[in-house]
């Protein structure tokens, strides 16, 4: 891995997650073959590459999801590799994930699904609840939604409904799996503006899975380019493309022109 | 010698993948069982299950119910009535209904309505990443999701077997007695007198072990179904085939333990 600055500030950041030598598996083929990753706490650090390259088998292995065949996870200090149950538990009560399709609970409303953490996890009275779940719809625009279910909102307001999930128990860290797959530019633009407000708002340190290149590189403190399910560049944004891999131009190029076929094919 | 050590490698995997998937089918049940078991308790989410699996077949159960006795009572009429026998109907249509047709066709409704809509809905979420959801919200989604529709199954079963074999006698004494003409007085003397406990026990835990059967095997393939259109469809589908031939295969076991 080339490794090629520090942060987007250029000041160091203590790491809130160390990824390192991460190997999985599935049946004959290697999809993470030696990952080695450092999250800077409070920053967002953007994980791209081509499609099958292991980016999303990444961030279930951060999210603890998935456990690896071999390698090391710490996040804030705790190898979570070696935790059981009730351990990953308690790290996963200082995440706050959203994923690719938004992964809102369709028989609930949005009020219910935004409430769903709080009234699983904490012992918040009901009315403790609707006061910070309407505070957290106001936050992420939806105001006035809380009694439309998933399937009335448009793709962009299940993703926004969907980070006020992830954002309502205050996580330290946040994870979003392609989070403005199917989105239109403007919709895009504007998960990407809220991913940054949340982000400064809350402190938080967040991991992003994207495809969304050069676009994501806007609000990304530091990027990290995946290949062949290893890290083949990581630093800003403006170090990775001063870096002139000749991998990573080919996948840019892929993804200008549209043609998926060529970034998959590196 | 290459094809045969192939051929016994085929076979080697082939053990492996089955002892493998039997072994998690099982951990599945038991995994389920000791969350059901352990805090946090989720009787609200029991007492959902229990209306969706439970009250909302009570319609379609009391309507088969009805029309299996109705058959038994105009088959039963027919048969006994050539050896004179027409005091014994109600005895019959009982002890059918209750030891054996109540638990097996009761089950099997409720299979095709709320076991097929189970594996359907849990196979649904697995496809749109709802169950990732729980577990990344250190909610466990076996606890959250399986357990409480294994014990409403549990629950719902024997409720429904019972109004089953009650619809079903007295679907069997509307047509064999009203229509037939068999005595009205020995109908219900024979139910009373050659009825035992032990015969209504026996239906029972038949159920039981139906629901119990059926809520494991709907939720399993609901739960492991792959994460597509087609995964979901096919989950379905096994659902349904697998809980209706365990039914009947379970049914020859309890019955000659039960007998």
């Amino acid at each position: 891995m080339a490794a090629v600055g520090q942060n987007g500030n250029g000041s160091v950041t203590s790491v809130a997650i160390e990824v390192r030598e991460l190997r999985h598996r599935f049946g004959r083929q290697q999809v993470l073959n030696g990952v080695d990753l450092d999250c800077q706490r409070g920053r967002i650090t953007t994980i791209v590459g081509p499609s099958g390259c292991g980016k999303t088998v990444l961030l279930k292995h951060l999210n603890l999801l998935l456990r690896a065949d071999s390698g090391r996870i710490v996040i804030d200090g705790v190898d979570v590799t070696r935790l059981r149950n009730r351990g990953l538990d308690e790290v996963r009560k200082e995440f706050g994930m959203l994923f690719q399709a938004g992964a809102l609970f369709d028989s609930m409303t949005v009020f219910d699904n935004v409430a769903f953490p709080l009234v699983e996890n904490t012992s918040m009275g009901r009315e403790e609840i609707a006061v910070k779940v309407r505070e957290m719809l106001a936050n992420v625009g939806l105001e006035g939604m809380e009694n439309k279910f998933p399937s009335e909102l448009s793709g962009g307001m299940q993703k926004r409904a969907a980070l006020a999930r992830a954002l309502i128990r205050n996580p330290k860290i946040l994870m979003l799996d392609e989070p403005t797959t199917g989105l239109d530019p403007t919709r895009t633009g504007s998960i990407h503006a809220l991913v940054r407000h949340s982000q400064q708002r809350f402190g938080l340190t967040v991991v992003m899975v994207s495809h969304d290149v050069p676009a994501v590189f806007e609000i990304s403190d530091r990027v990290a380019f995946m290949h062949e399910g290893r890290m083949k560049l990581t630093g800003t944004p403006a170090e990775v493309a001063a870096a002139n891999d000749e991998v990573f131009n080919r996948f840019l190029a892929g993804r200008a022109s549209g043609d998926e076929r060529d970034a998959a094919a590196l | 010698m290459s094809r045969i050590v192939e051929l016994i490698e085929r076979l080697g995997a082939l053990v492996i993948d089955n002892v493998t998937a039997l072994g998690n089918f099982v951990l599945f049940l038991a995994t389920a069982l000791w969350c059901a078991a352990t805090p946090p308790y989720k009787l609200r989410l029991t007492i959902r299950q229990i209306r969706t699996i439970g009250a909302e077949s009570i319609v379609l159960v009391a309507l088969i119910g009805a029309f299996t006795g109705m058959v038994l009572g105009l088959q039963g009429y027919n048969t006994l009535s050539r050896f004179g026998s027409e005091g014994a109907l109600g005895t019959v249509v009982a002890l059918v209904l209750v030891r054996e047709l109540g638990p097996v066709l009761a089950a099997l409704m409720v299979t095709a309505r709320a076991g097929s809509a189970m594996a359907a809905e849990l196979g649904s979420m697995q496809a749109t990443e709802q169950v990732d959801a729980l577990a990344v919200m250190a909610i466990n989604p076996i606890q959250y999701l399986v357990s409480p529709r294994v014990i409403a199954g549990i629950i719902s079963f024997p409720l429904l077997t019972s109004i089953f074999d009650v619809i079903g006698i007295w679907g069997g004494y509307l047509i064999g007695v009203g229509l037939m003409g068999a005595p009205a007085g020995s109908y219900l003397n024979g139910i009373a007198q050659n009825m035992s406990g032990h015969d209504i026990m026996s239906g029972l835990y038949k159920a039981l072990v139906f629901g119990l059967v059926v809520m494991w095997v709907c939720c399993y393939k609901g739960y492991h179904a792959q994460r597509m259109a087609t995964g979901v469809s096919r989950a379905t589908t096994e659902a349904v085939v697998l809980s209706s031939v365990l039914i009947l295969a379970w049914d020859y076991f309890l019955t000659s333990i039960l007998l």
